[in-house]
């Protein structure tokens, strides 16, 4: 999931769970039923689940854009330092 | 929300803080509830009424208990406990409370009732200064919620006598 599709993702969790707890608290308070508020506002959270957990490919389509490779390459890293020999004289003495 | 397990974890977090936040309206949502229960008790029979050996004081009474306890009920009520208490002055006691019978009702359909009833509790008094004695019929009522407050309240139904004489 790239960045753009992780902020859509969050906020529309955010969203799908608060509207379906509103959805659900006033369906059950006009039914009398606590327990049809309990099942919509389960019904919301898998449902919920199944939109924002799985890595759909709708949440990719913004992919981060890296350097070629080509241009890496043209600025080379820097040859590794010569190695040392002058400390292992300097230990014998 | 970079990762499958962190979007799971981050579902069921928001999920469970709004379950809770439910709850507590669903508990608020009662206190616009105005209940107006209405009750009446009946003694029928005094049983008996005897002074036992140690010089307490037992009396057996049959009772006939008329409640209409549905405005109790709302959509948050898992159940209602009632009890009968008798409650009378002595003065040994300022207060004394003999529960006499109760009952669960779990539904609002059997809140509506008549019962007649021996009392289901001993009623023995602490000393032998019942004869004659006023006392008061409570009916007792605890409102058990499915989520929040439990509420309780009472109807205090005044103007019972005992017997002058042990029978």
């Amino acid at each position: 999931m790239d960045w753009q599709g992780q902020k859509v993702a969050e906020q529309l969790m955010q969203l799908l769970l608060l509207a379906s707890a509103v959805m659900a608290f006033v369906t059950g308070y006009i039914m009398g039923s606590f327990q049809t508020m309990i099942l919509i506002y389960a019904g919301g959270v898998v449902l919920t689940a199944l939109i924002v957990v799985p890595n759909w490919p709708c949440f990719n389509r913004h992919p981060l854009r890296w350097l070629d490779p080509l241009e890496a390459e043209k600025h080379p890293k820097p040859p590794p330092p010569p190695p040392v020999a002058s400390k292992k004289s300097k230990a014998k003495k | 929300m970079h990762s499958f397990w962190l979007r799971a974890n981050a579902i069921l977090t928001f999920s469970i803080t709004i379950l809770a936040f439910m709850c507590a309206m669903a508990s608020v949502s009662d206190c616009f509830n105005s209940a107006s229960p209405s009750a009446q008790i009946q003694i029928t029979n005094i049983n008996w009424f005897q002074k036992q050996r140690n010089g307490n004081e037992e009396v057996s009474l049959t009772m006939n208990i008329t409640a209409d306890l549905q405005s109790l009920f709302t959509w948050n009520t898992k159940q209602v406990f009632v009890f009968v208490a008798a409650e009378y002055r002595t003065p040994k006691n300022a207060v004394n409370q003999v529960s006499l019978w109760d009952a669960i009702i779990p539904a609002k359909e059997q809140a509506k009732f008549r019962v007649q009833t021996v009392n289901k509790y001993r009623f023995i008094n602490q000393g032998s200064n019942l004869r004659g004695k006023d006392l008061n019929l409570t009916l007792h009522w605890h409102v058990m919620p499915k989520a929040g407050m439990m509420f309780a309240d009472k109807l205090v139904i005044p103007g019972y006598r005992l017997p002058k004489e042990y029978r």
